[in-house]
């Protein structure tokens, strides 16, 4: 276990540096941000000299080497735009982005395992072809137009919930900016989970409906029939423990990619959360800043996996056996 | 005892005070676009920095509708002779910190525009302001300059004893100009204006209170503004509509109807400044450098039919760069959309069978910037011009423009200094590195009268014979066809209808605030 461990962490390392080198070069591409910081007035001379100071001239490896050295030690660099540091930015926007991805996952898991256990169980019931039918409308309907229509009809149409914005929030712990502890902070947090939650949900009852459907096909699944346990007993214990394995890897994957649909749903809604805040530092070529989101984005995706890995070969040996080789 | 009686005095005139100040606090929700970059004026010289000035600090004197001058700052002003103008200020105004405002505050903020990147460019023509007495200041040019006044708007005097010093947090002088980096006036103001930042998280929210000290205690009644900025446009104008916001810019043509048929809304448009224009490059192509072909390409292009189809009237078709009210407005250029008259042209020329070009144009820069573009191909591919466009986010534009990769080049421009001079000196002057001339001249146009005619107009003093050079000025271009004009693209507001938006707002987009009613 040991072993496995360290291997997927020393993975989760490597995978980083490349993500990091690919957001570099990414960066080195994207245009001139001085072009940003300053009116059309400024002579291409003087544009060069704040290139210079700013060490945007230098080789590109010079500039990735720096990136690296300041970045070990904590340091990712200073946005142009917010004249501060990015962790200090990154940090402040974080909450956000992360509470919206708590509540829309609430909503998932919520909503997805009764309504998948449903339809695995029932198939022919009319509930269950809803459910199914509804699911296909939510996963190709994009996010930008389920929010967009969801402002309209209960923030234009009908007055319920706000438009934009976090409304009010509550500092805790001291730095950890909460919408969830105030009235107003919850009404702006619904719009924008559901609008989050209306990719992942459908794809999660699908998933749960035909695992939970082929675990029920499955020789033990009739054994138990066949020792007459009660039917609450063979669906929620016998079966559905063993649908969750393929859920939990699923999971872990889709809870990396929900945050990076967090760019969508926050821009539509004016969430200053990391999704937001990515989007305007590319459309102001604020680098530092851009290459930052890359690269912390990459570490959730990438301990999220690790952990994901890690509880799969807590439950499933099998995957333990291979590993250690 | 009778302290007790006291106390309970007081507190109810407190508490009755209170109310009283309940009843006549009016807050403004404000969305805008995009938030001002930095609470330093000087840190950069754009249309959100100003709008941002126009509300936080106050200029020596201001645009009126008319075009003629405001008194701000400044209550007065005379022309003492060629190169100085004397202006009389303001007496008994404060800055926010409490510090009382003389011509010293004007000579500090002088000689900090003239360090800042930005803005020095526009005050090259000044020496240091000197300072007459207490309240008189001089503003001095090196030569006889039009445009002292109009510079003069730019001037928003800043609390020189509160940006003296050196700053604790990072070891360096308090009036330090920094782009990039924390710096005390970035993070921090003292003006004249009518509000004051008292709470600010960048790009989240800004709260405004009014400044209790403000010197015009006549105009305007919002006494808070928590503006935020909602880059969206579709956000911005639900956030309207739901009546989470009191006041949206811009309003993206898409909705203006919309929001023009919604009861208890106002809408108020304005034709606007910006000319967009496509330069076409007589080095890259030799064909463009013929006359005869750039006049073609100019019959060929349908200005009205764009601005009615693409831009959904939301512009004003242009033959020229000045606006209507500039100087150099000529009345006597008028359209010339005739696309026979664009093909004998072309066979004049000897190029009846057309020619291929390429094109380069942003896609989010200008209004449907994009569809300008194509809608350009394709009425240039009807007199057998063969264009192949490319176009890109503006991050990534301007480098692609300064570096003159293809032949077409698109470019909008918004004068500084509300005066036709600024196109021609950026736009059409021959490209001269030396002096910074025909900076953005992607065309290469140059011509010894447009030259000479421009240069000539900075010194020119008399109004009528200035106008009559800027207007020859347009006149030439236009008839060498130097580059296609499009349009003025409007401007716009929204608002609730329970305020007098109509008037504090104006064509160069810094609506005054200050002076905003709301009943």
């Amino acid at each position: 276990m040991f072993a496995f461990t360290v291997k997927r962490i020393a993975q989760g390392i490597l995978v980083m540096l490349i993500i990091s080198f690919i957001g570099f070069g990414i960066k080195h591409n994207f245009g001139d941000p001085v072009r940003e910081l300053v009116g059309e007035r400024v002579t291409p001379e003087e544009r060069a000299q704040i290139r210079e100071k700013l060490g945007l001239n230098d080789p590109f490896m010079v500039q990735y080497v720096r990136f690296l050295k300041n970045a070990v030690q904590g340091d990712l660099g200073r946005s142009f735009f917010f004249k501060k540091p990015v962790t200090e930015v990154i940090a402040a926007k974080a909450p956000a982005t992360l509470e919206l991805v708590f509540c829309a996952s609430l909503i998932v898991v919520g909503l997805s395992i009764p309504l998948g256990i449903y339809a695995a169980i029932h198939p022919k019931k009319l509930f269950s072809r809803l459910i199914m039918g509804g699911s296909i409308i939510g996963v190709s309907m994009p996010v930008f137009l389920t929010a967009i229509l969801l402002i309209y009809i209960f923030s234009v149409e009908l007055g319920w919930l706000p438009s934009f914005g976090r409304g009010e929030t509550v500092t805790v712990f001291g730095f950890w900016d909460s919408g969830l502890l105030t009235k107003e902070g919850l009404r702006h947090l619904i719009m924008p989970s559901i609008a989050l939650s209306s990719i992942m949900l459908p794809l999660f009852i699908r998933l749960i409906r035909s695992e939970m459907m082929e675990v029920l096909e499955s020789e033990y699944v009739k054994y138990a029939w066949a020792k007459g346990i009660k039917p609450r007993r063979v669906w929620y214990v016998h079966a559905f423990k063993n649908t969750l394995l393929p859920v939990i890897t699923v999971g872990g994957v889709q809870l990396g990619i929900m945050v990076a649909f967090t760019i969508l749903t926050e821009t539509v809604f004016q969430w200053q959360g990391m999704g937001s805040m990515f989007i305007e530092s590319v459309t102001r070529a604020d680098t530092a800043l851009m290459v930052s989101y890359i690269v912390v984005v990459g570490a959730i995706f990438v301990v999220v996996n690790t952990i994901v890995d890690i509880i799969y070969g807590l439950v499933n040996p099998v995957v333990r056996v291979t590993g250690r080789k | 005892m009778n302290k007790k009686i006291l106390r309970t005095f007081a507190m109810m005139a407190a508490l009755l005070l209170c109310f009283a100040v309940a009843a006549h606090a009016k807050t403004l929700k404000l969305a805008m676009d995009a938030d001002p970059v930095s609470l330093d004026p000087h840190v950069q010289l754009s249309g959100g920095m100003l709008q941002y000035s126009h509300m936080v600090f106050d200029p020596l004197v201001r645009w009126a509708p008319d075009g003629s001058f405001e008194p701000r700052l400044a209550e007065k002003w005379e022309v003492v002779n060629d190169t100085t103008t004397r202006f009389h200020l303001r007496k008994g105004v404060k800055f926010h910190s409490g510090n009382e405002f003389t011509a010293d505050d004007v000579v500090f903020t002088l000689a900090r525009l003239k360090k800042s990147d930005d803005f020095k460019g526009l005050f090259e023509y000044f020496t240091d302001a000197k300072a007459v007495d207490a309240n008189t200041v001089d503003l001095i040019t090196k030569e006889p300059y039009g445009l002292v006044m109009a510079m003069a708007t730019y001037i928003f005097p800043m609390d020189s004893k509160f940006y003296t010093g050196t700053d604790e947090k990072n070891g360096k002088p308090k009036d330090l100009i920094l782009k990039t980096d924390y710096s005390f006036a970035n993070f921090n103001e003292s003006g004249t204006g009518p509000f004051m930042v008292v709470e600010r998280e960048q790009g989240v929210k800004t709260v405004f209170n009014r400044f209790a000290d403000y010197w015009n205690k006549d105009t305007g009644n919002v006494t808070e503004i928590i503006f935020t900025p909602i880059s969206e446009a579709p956000t911005r104008v639900a956030a309207l509509l739901s009546g989470d916001v009191d006041f949206i810019m811009p309003v993206p043509p898409a909705d203006l109807e919309r929001i023009e048929n919604t009861e208890g809304l106002k809408l108020v448009t304005m034709s606007g400044s910006r000319i967009i224009t496509f330069q076409l490059n007589q080095k890259r192509r030799p064909e463009f450098a013929d006359p005869k072909v750039r006049l073609a390409m100019a019959y060929a292009y349908n200005n009205d039919g764009v601005v009615k189809k693409i831009m959904k009237g939301f512009a004003t078709a242009a033959e020229q760069n000045s606006p209507k009210g500039y100087q150099g407005f000529n009345p006597t250029l008028s359209s010339r959309y005739d696309v026979a008259k664009a093909k004998e042209l072309m066979k004049e020329a000897g190029y009846e069978n057309g020619f291929e070009a390429t094109m380069i144009a942003p896609n989010n820069r200008y209004v449907n910037d994009e569809k300008l573009a194509q809608a350009f191909v394709a009425m240039m591919s009807k007199i057998g011009i063969k264009i192949s466009l490319k176009t890109m986010p503006k991050a990534q534009y301007w480098d692609q423009f300064d570096a003159q990769v293809a032949d077409i080049q698109m470019i909008g421009w918004h004068s500084d200094t509300e005066d036709s001079a600024n196109f021609f000196e950026y736009l059409y002057m021959c490209p001269d590195k030396e002096t910074g001339r025909g900076q953005y001249n992607s065309g290469n146009y140059c011509s010894k009268e447009v030259d000479e005619l421009t240069l000539a107009s900075s010194s020119e003093t008399d109004i009528a014979k200035r106008a009559e050079m800027l207007q020859q000025v347009e006149k030439i271009l236009y008839d060498e066809a130097a580059f296609i004009p499009l349009h003025w693209q409007n401007l716009s507001w929204a608002s609730k209808n329970n305020m007098n938006t109509q008037d504090i707002v104006n064509v160069m987009n810094f609506p005054y605030f200050g002076d905003l009613v709301i009943k």
